[in-house]
């Protein structure tokens, strides 16, 4: 049997129960490990292949779930190996907290597909089966790429190229010293290497912590908010996060960037993006604000459009309403507080739209409706979270603890004295660890690296 | 051009066209396994030429060295005859990337290597300009020379080194030329083009040789030999070695150099433009040094010298394809050289390469059977990097003759396996170096246990002497020994051993503990714990070594050990060399053209191309599956 795998094997929703499962040569023993049953005892004896009530423990033995749980021996299972099914409440938080404590106990977040492929290279699926599995393969591999470079667009994406930027120099100036000893290079000292390791070791640390308040986890239901300049976007966002993230003024065009807020409503996780307006513009920092808005509109499961309806109707609100009606979409018409209305003209371009809602944000009309009709369209099943987001946003968690780790072994290794070329590999390993997460890992880099920086040759 | 005349010279197994240091592995190892062979040269007199410098090791090379010595080949015993200083580099690193670097006599190392192959049996070496490879049907058939000599043969290595349509590059003067005023070869590269292959130019360089008696040595700073010698043939660990060791000097550029240069610099034919040929990032001439990092107050210059029964020097850092003028210029500029009399100029030569990836990992191309490529042709750069291609070409010649398993070493058995892999693989945009920062396992392919990792598989192959491999089992004997009794000497937390503890900056027992464990401590070591030893017997160097090595660093061992052991699994998952992956549903684009091109022997090579993601591999192993099931239902 092959290393334990483990995943969440159900679409992720809030409602109904989701399935975590694990396959592999350790699955048995971790299962036995995080559950505990009805009395609260360890079981005695697992029952093949039998449901069992009880509870998901972890190392602390806090109860994270009430689940069934079905321990299945290979190998008339799946993959033919060793299997645990978990059965959790439905919903995010919980599949993903005990996704997160199996990889804790032992098991590897499998890749995309592996469970199919095990089952095929043990002989449970047919030949005939091989094609449909190597399209389970490639479709959900190119897709959660898809994914993968979506989520590091921004930010996270920078702050992973600086940790690994510093680790680069590291093992260059490592290398450096190992392979060209004569050179006349700057000396690396111990003290030196110990420094940019701490340094490296913070800002993992500082990711992680944004990564458990669920601020890099970008699952939540991608919501767009989108409308002309000045139409009270930002002080829509402010008014769902009731804190003041993006600045307000009365000059069009000062959302320069696309903003990115998480809010839970009512257990519903939202990721709300707030764009710079919509509209043709010469401002080279504010375009890349508009074509990136633009970009995250095709990535939207929800558009807000947001018009002032003080003020007349334009040929830019004409494009607007045209980028709404091949998505679900909200509309908010703002400003219904001030005298003059052009509401029916805009009423009678939104024909064919169903959510409309009349708001002013500024005295907090209407949001609650909003909030209200945002929950209607989940319940009743039109909006979802993929679940794929879900796994990547673990695996960059699990990348950047490996990461960690890594680090902590390089400085204790440090403190120790311990020879370069030892110090060296978890280094690079912590390198490698991270280049996962952005799918740059090539050696060459730290070739290039040493000759960029460093005057060595005879 | 009239037409040649040809004559039957003769039939042999194996031609091997080139004696430099490819050659002359490749040459000795199939003679040594019993192939007849004949090596062809330019000129008996440049067997094995340190014709760039007048070192052999280094990091990573000198790992090269040993393995090769270990296998069975002949560049360590030669060196170890004939070397004027030697040094232990990298000793305040760990054990694994200490590297032993050494200065030749050049002449000297010319001509010892030249009896050991005028005494070899199977060998014959002659004097001859080969100008064409003969094939027919896909197969290699012999060798045409300029004169007429026309041999058949089963295997042909070609290992032609920079003689390949050579072009000497001094600031505007450019001429065809081999390396250090020989001949070049050009109708070779004429005859392989019309044939359809595929040339490339490369370029690399070397400094000027001046005279001895015109360096102010008093303004230099010494830089000796080691006391104690260690030698690079495992067959003469423990042998005193009385040698006269010859210092080299450590000097520095002015900026009266930097701006010579920099006034010159569209002299340069490098700066002009007019060499194509990729010249290596870690050989770069002086010209580059001072380009590419122009804050540097100072760069390094070393003296070295060339032999001893000569008073040319090496001027190590200073290569240059500046105009012979300027270099005599600049040169005066250096701190110690102001009145320098030059004997060679600096030059830059170009050459004609192949694309390594035509090959397989036996050094066998793809398509022609028993036509074997070693060193520079396939883009490598350096004597070691050389020797060791020529060595496995040379086993994999006489392998396919005799009808047998060819022999891969791969990237966790060797570095010679990392230099192969990376050049067949990856293919090479700049000469390749070894370093030991491309080998994944470095800390378990060390210079000091190349023996153990394959004197062994020499033996099986008939290269390795029955006196080598009983070295090998009485060493492996006497650490194993060793390494168990260490786990059994207790030392007991007495008051005594515990002040001694102290004394050695350690800290006190409470319990009793071994040795062994002791030894683990950083600050301890086997020497420092022979007073908890009394029974200690006295042991060779080589095996206190191995010894506290395999204690020392178990645990990082261990963990690279497990590494190895996922990376054998897909190494172990062979792919037809033949097979055409346009077959295969599910591959990118991209990988499918890499595929085809580079055609890897397993599914593990086929993971290190670039293009080849996870999921391809994924695609791959499905596929071999399924194969693997339809072959055994058509059983």
């Amino acid at each position: 049997m092959l290393d334990t795998i483990a995943a969440i094997s159900t679409a992720v929703g809030e409602a109904g129960i989701g399935i975590v499962r694990m396959s592999g040569k350790g699955a048995i023993n971790i299962g036995e490990e995080v559950f505990i049953g009805f009395d609260d005892k360890k079981i005695m004896e697992i029952q093949n292949k039998r449901l069992t009530y009880g509870h998901i423990i972890d190392e602390n033995g806090t109860k994270i779930d009430e689940v069934l749980i079905a321990f299945m021996k290979g190998p008339y299972t799946y993959t033919r190996e060793d299997m645990v099914e978990i059965y959790c409440h439905g919903g995010i938080i919980s599949v993903r907290k005990v996704l997160e404590l199996l990889i804790r106990s032992g098991a590897r977040l499998s890749e995309r597909g592996e469970f199919t492929k095990r089952a095929f290279l043990n002989g449970r699926l047919d030949l005939s089966q091989a094609e449909a599995v190597i399209d389970i393969i490639r479709s959900k591999t190119d897709k959660s790429f898809e994914v993968s470079f979506d989520q590091l667009e921004g930010s996270l994406s920078k702050e992973i190229r600086e940790i690994r930027n510093i680790l680069l120099s590291m093992v260059a100036h490592v290398e450096v010293s190992i392979d060209f000893p004569e050179e006349d290079v700057n000396e690396l000292t111990y003290e030196s290497l110990k420094t940019d390791a701490q340094l490296a070791e913070k800002k993992i640390d500082d990711l992680l912590s944004t990564a458990n308040k669920g601020k890099i986890l970008k699952d939540g239901i991608n919501t767009v908010i989108l409308g002309k300049p000045n139409v009270g976007k930002s002080s829509l966002l402010n008014a769902i996060l009731k804190e003041n993230r993006a600045i307000v003024t009365d000059v069009p065009g000062t959302t320069r960037d696309i903003i990115e807020e998480y809010v839970n409503i009512d257990g519903i996780p939202l990721k709300i993006v707030d764009t710079a307006g919509i509209r043709a513009t010469e401002d080279i920092v504010e375009k890349i604000g508009v074509d990136r808005a633009r970009e995250s509109l095709e990535n939207a499961d929800l558009i807000i459009g947001v018009f002032d309806v003080s003020r007349d109707f334009t040929e830019e609100d004409k494009e607007i309403i045209n980028l709404l009606k091949n998505k679900k979409s909200i509309v908010l018409l703002n400003k219904i507080d001030i005298e003059s209305s052009f509401k029916d003209k805009f009423l009678k371009e939104l024909e064919g739209i169903n959510h409309i809602i009349e708001t002013s944000i500024i005295e907090n009309v209407g949001v609650k409706t909003l909030e209200e009709d945002i929950k209607d369209l989940f319940y009743e099943g039109d909006l979802n979270i993929e679940s794929d987001v879900v796994i990547t946003n673990i695996r960059h968690k699990t990348q950047l603890e490996k990461a960690k780790k890594n680090i902590q072994s390089a400085i204790r290794d440090i403190d120790m004295d311990v020879p370069l070329d030892c110090i060296e590999i978890d280094l690079k390993n912590a390198w490698e660890d991270l280049g996962e997460i952005s799918g740059e890992t090539i050696a060459e880099d730290i070739l290039d690296k040493i000759f960029k920086d460093f005057c060595i040759g005879k | 051009m009239e037409e040649l005349k040809t004559y039957n010279a003769g039939e042999v197994d194996v031609v091997v066209i080139g004696a430099g240091h490819a050659g002359v592995e490749a040459a000795l190892a199939s003679s040594r396994m019993g192939m007849k062979t004949i090596m062809l040269t330019m000129s008996l007199d440049s067997i094995v030429a340190l014709s760039c410098n007048p070192n052999i090791g280094g990091t990573g090379k000198g790992h090269l060295v040993r393995e090769i010595d270990a296998l069975g080949g002949e560049m360590a015993l030669n060196i170890d005859k004939t070397f004027i200083q030697s040094r232990m580099l990298n000793t305040s690193k760990g054990p694994a990337v200490h590297s032993l670097r050494v200065q030749a006599d050049k002449k000297a190392y010319h001509i010892e290597m030249k009896k050991v192959l005028e005494n070899q049996e199977n060998l014959k070496i002659s004097q001859a300009e080969v100008i064409d490879i003969v094939i027919e049907d896909g197969k290699v058939k012999g060798v045409i020379t300029r004169t007429g000599a026309m041999y058949k043969a089963q295997a042909v290595i070609l290992a032609s080194g920079t003689y390949l349509r050579g072009r000497v590059y001094i600031g505007e003067v450019n001429y065809s030329s081999g390396p250090d005023g020989m001949f070049p070869s050009n109708i070779l590269s004429e005859n392989l083009i019309k044939k359809g292959f595929k040339l490339r130019r490369m370029k690399t360089g070397t400094p000027a040789r001046v005279h001895k008696d015109s360096i102010d040595y008093s303004k230099m700073e010494i830089q000796p030999g080691d006391d104690e010698i260690i030698p690079f043939s495992f067959l003469n660990m423990g042998k005193k070695f009385h040698v006269e060791q010859v210092p080299c000097h450590l000097t520095y550029t002015t900026p009266k150099v930097h701006d010579i240069i920099r006034e010159n610099l569209h002299r340069s034919p490098m700066y002009a433009g007019n060499i194509e040929g990729v010249g290596p990032r870690y050989c770069p001439s002086i010209e580059d040094k001072i380009v590419r990092f122009a804050d540097k107050e100072r760069h390094q210059i070393f003296i070295e010298p060339e032999g001893l029964t000569t008073k040319e020097m090496y001027v190590q850092g200073a290569s240059s394809t500046l105009p012979e003028e300027v270099q005599k210029q600049m040169y005066k500029e250096i701190i110690g050289l102001e009145n320098v009399e030059f004997m060679r100029p600096a030059y830059a030569i170009e050459y004609d390469s192949i694309d390594p990836t035509i090959l397989k990992r036996t050094m066998e191309h793809m398509e022609i059977k028993n036509l074997f490529f070693a060193g520079q042709i396939n883009g490598s750069s350096g004597y070691e990097e050389a020797a060791g291609q020529g060595l496995v070409a040379g086993i994999n010649a006489s392998l396919n003759i005799q009808g047998r398993e060819p022999f891969v070493l791969d990237r966790s058995e060797a570095y010679i396996g990392v230099l192969i892999d990376d050049l067949v693989t990856k293919g090479t945009d700049e000469p390749y170096r070894m370093m030991t920062s491309r080998a994944e396992y470095r800390l378990t392919l060390r210079q000091d246990n190349a023996d153990l990792r394959l004197t062994k598989k020499g033996y099986e192959l008939g290269l390795v002497t029955e006196e080598r491999y009983n070295m090998l089992i009485e060493k492996e004997k006497q650490v194993n020994e060793e390494l168990e009794r260490l786990k059994k000497v207790k030392v007991n937390p007495t008051e005594e051993n515990n002040k001694r503890l102290e004394e050695l900056g350690s800290t006190t027992t409470q319990t009793p503990t071994t040795v062994s464990e002791l030894i683990r401590r950083p600050e301890l070591n086997y020497e420092s714990t022979s007073i908890f030893d009394p029974e200690r017997k006295e042991l060779l160097r080589e095996i206190r070594l191995q010894v506290e090595t395999q204690i020392k660093y178990e645990g990082y061992i261990k963990k690279q050990m497990i590494q190895i052991e996922q990376f054998k699994k897909l190494e172990k998952k062979r792919l037809d060399l033949d097979f055409d992956y346009s077959l295969i549903k599910g591959l990118s684009n991209e990988a499918l053209q890499k595929l085809n091109k580079i055609k890897p022997d397993s599914v593990g090579q086929a993971s290190r191309i670039s293009g080849v993601s996870p999921a391809d591999i994924n695609v791959l192993l499905i596929y071999l599956e399924q194969k693997r099931r339809k072959d055994a239902m058509d059983d």
